[in-house]
C-alpha cells in the first residue's frame, strides 16, 4: 500500500513541478471553448445549445495532450522497468497513476467548467449540472486513455496512434456526458438516466482500463 | 539462497543471442558476463529480471521467497538510471525506497555512503551520469533484496565511485547476497566467475 501511495505522490508532483505539463491540458480547454463563441458568433440560443457538446469536446481533446506521456516517460527513463520489478500489483500501480493524472489533469477541467458557462449563456445551477457531469465522465476518459498509453509505451509510438486508437472507445462517454448536460439545461427528459449511465461508464472502466494497460506493458520488450 | 539458470535461450528480433545457457549462482557469489557488443549481456540480465521472456529454458531461485517472483527479489540497475529530473536528490531515492519494499537503510546514510550527502535537495536534472549513477546505487542498499542484476555498474563512474561500488559489492556478498554484473572490464571484485556470451558462432 506505501508503494501505491508513494507513486501517487511521485506523479503528482512530478506533473506540478515544472515542466510537468498539468497545466497544459486546463489551458487548452479554455482557449477552446472560449473560441468557440466567438467563431458562431452572438446567437444566445444556439450558443445555450451547443455549449455542453462544446464543453464536452474541449474536456476530451484537453485530456488527450496529456496522457500518452504517462508511461512512454517511464519507459524512456528507465522507472518502467523497475515499477514492473516492484511487489506492487502492476494494475495497482497503473491506477495509482491514473489517480495522479485525473487529479492534475482531469479535476482542474471540472473546476474551470462552471467559470465557462458565462461564454454560453448558461446559468450557473446548469452549469454545476454540466461541471457534475465532467466529474462523473472525465475519470471514464482518463481509464480509457491508460489502454493507449501502455500500447504507445510498449510499442515505442507516440503521436497520433494513441488518439486515433482510444477516441473511439470514448463516444459513449461523450454521448451520455452531453446528454445529461442538455438534459440539466434544456430538458425535457430527465437527468438522471444518461447520468447513471455515465457514472457506470467510469466504473466500468476503472476496472478495464488499469487491467488493460498491465497486459499491454507486461508484454512489451 | 542459489539462482539456477538452464538451457536458456533468447532471440531479439528473429536473431537467436545464446542458446542452451547454463550456470548456477549460490549465496556470496559475483558472476561476471563479458562479451563483444550485441552478445546478449543486458538481455540475459533482463531475462533472470523477469523483463524479458525466455524463449527457452528455466530461471529458479531456490531458498528465496516463494510467494515472490525473481524480478521482485531482485535489483536491476539498467543503462538509465530512472531518476525523474525534476524531482530532488533526496526525494528520488525515497521514492524508490519506498516503492521498491521496505527500506533496511535511511536514503540519508545511503547518500553519504556514495558521496552525495551535500546534493540531497538538488534536483537530479543537475547530476552529472557518475552522481547520476551514484544515486541509482543509493538505491541498492536502501531497500535489501538478495539478487543484483547490475549492467555495467562501473561505466560512468570516476576511480573514487569504482571504489566505493566494489566495496558496497563486496559487503552485498559478504552478507549472502547473489551479484550478476554485465561488464567489460573488472568490477574490482576479487573472486568472480566469469560467463562469456557469443564465444559459439
Amino acid at each position: 500500500m506505501s508503494a501505491l501511495f508513494a507513486l501517487f505522490i511521485r506523479d503528482l508532483r512530478l506533473a506540478i513541478r515544472v515542466g510537468g505539463g498539468a497545466w497544459m491540458g486546463v489551458l487548452f480547454f479554455l482557449i477552446v471553448v472560449a473560441l468557440v463563441p466567438f467563431a458562431i458568433g452572438p446567437d444566445n440560443a444556439l450558443l445555450r445549445r451547443i455549449g455542453p457538446a462544446i464543453l464536452w469536446l474541449g474536456a476530451l481533446l484537453a485530456s488527450l495532450l496529456t496522457l500518452d506521456q504517462l508511461f512512454a516517460d517511464d519507459r524512456e527513463d528507465g522507472s518502467l522497468d523497475l515499477i514492473l520489478m516492484g511487489s506492487a500489483p502492476l494494475p495497482l500501480a497503473i491506477l495509482a497513476k491514473a489517480f495522479a493524472h485525473w487529479l492534475t489533469a482531469g479535476l482542474p477541467l471540472v473546476v474551470a467548467a462552471p467559470l465557462l458557462g458565462v461564454f454560453f449563456n448558461i446559468d450557473l445551477l446548469s452549469m454545476a449540472a454540466v461541471a457534475l457531469t465532467l466529474l462523473a465522465g472525465t475519470p471514464a476518459l482518463t481509464f480509457l486513455r491508460l489502454i493507449g498509453a501502455a500500447l504507445a509505451a510498449a510499442l515505442r509510438r507516440g503521436g497520433l496512434l494513441v488518439p486515433v486508437l482510444i477516441l473511439p472507445l470514448t463516444i459513449p462517454v461523450l454521448i451520455f456526458g452531453v446528454a445529461a448536460s442538455n438534459a440539466a439545461i434544456v430538458g425535457p427528459v430527465p437527468f438522471g438516466t444518461p447520468f447513471t449511465i455515465l457514472c457506470a461508464l467510469s466504473l466500468a472502466s476503472l476496472v478495464v482500463g488499469p487491467v488493460a494497460a498491465a497486459a499491454a506493458l507486461k508484454h512489451a520488450d | 539462497m542459489q539462482l539456477s539458470v538452464a538451457d536458456l535461450t533468447c532471440r531479439r528480433g528473429g536473431r537467436e543471442l545464446f542458446s542452451g545457457l547454463s550456470f548456477s549462482l549460490a549465496a556470496g557469489e559475483a558472476l561476471v558476463v563479458t562479451g563483444r557488443n550485441g552478445s546478449g549481456k543486458s538481455s540475459l540480465l533482463r531475462l533472470i529480471g523477469g523483463l524479458l521472456r525466455a524463449d527457452g529454458g528455466r530461471i529458479s531461485l531456490k531458498g528465496g521467497n516463494t510467494e515472490a517472483s525473481i524480478g521482485e527479489q531482485a535489483h536491476y540497475l539498467g543503462h538509465q538510471d530512472a531518476l525523474k529530473p525534476s524531482l530532488t536528490v533526496q526525494e528520488n531515492l525515497r521514492f524508490w525506497s519506498a516503492y521498491l519494499g521496505p527500506a533496511e537503510n535511511p536514503s540519508e546514510r545511503a547518500l553519504e555512503r556514495l558521496g552525495l550527502g551535500e546534493l540531497a535537495d538538488l534536483p537530479a536534472a543537475y547530476l552529472s551520469a557518475g552522481q547520476r549513477r551514484r544515486l541509482s546505487l543509493a538505491r541498492l542498499i536502501t531497500v535489501h533484496r538478495p539478487l543484483w542484476l547490475l549492467d555495467e555498474p562501473a561505466s560512468p563512474l570516476d576511480a573514487e565511485g569504482q571504489v566505493r561500488l566494489a566495496d558496497l559489492m563486496h559487503l552485498h556478498l559478504t552478507r549472502g547476497g547473489l551479484i550478476l554484473a554485465a561488464a567489460h572490464g573488472s568490477i574490482g571484485l576479487a573472486a568472480t566467475q566469469e560467463l562469456k556470451l557469443g564465444v559459439v558462432p
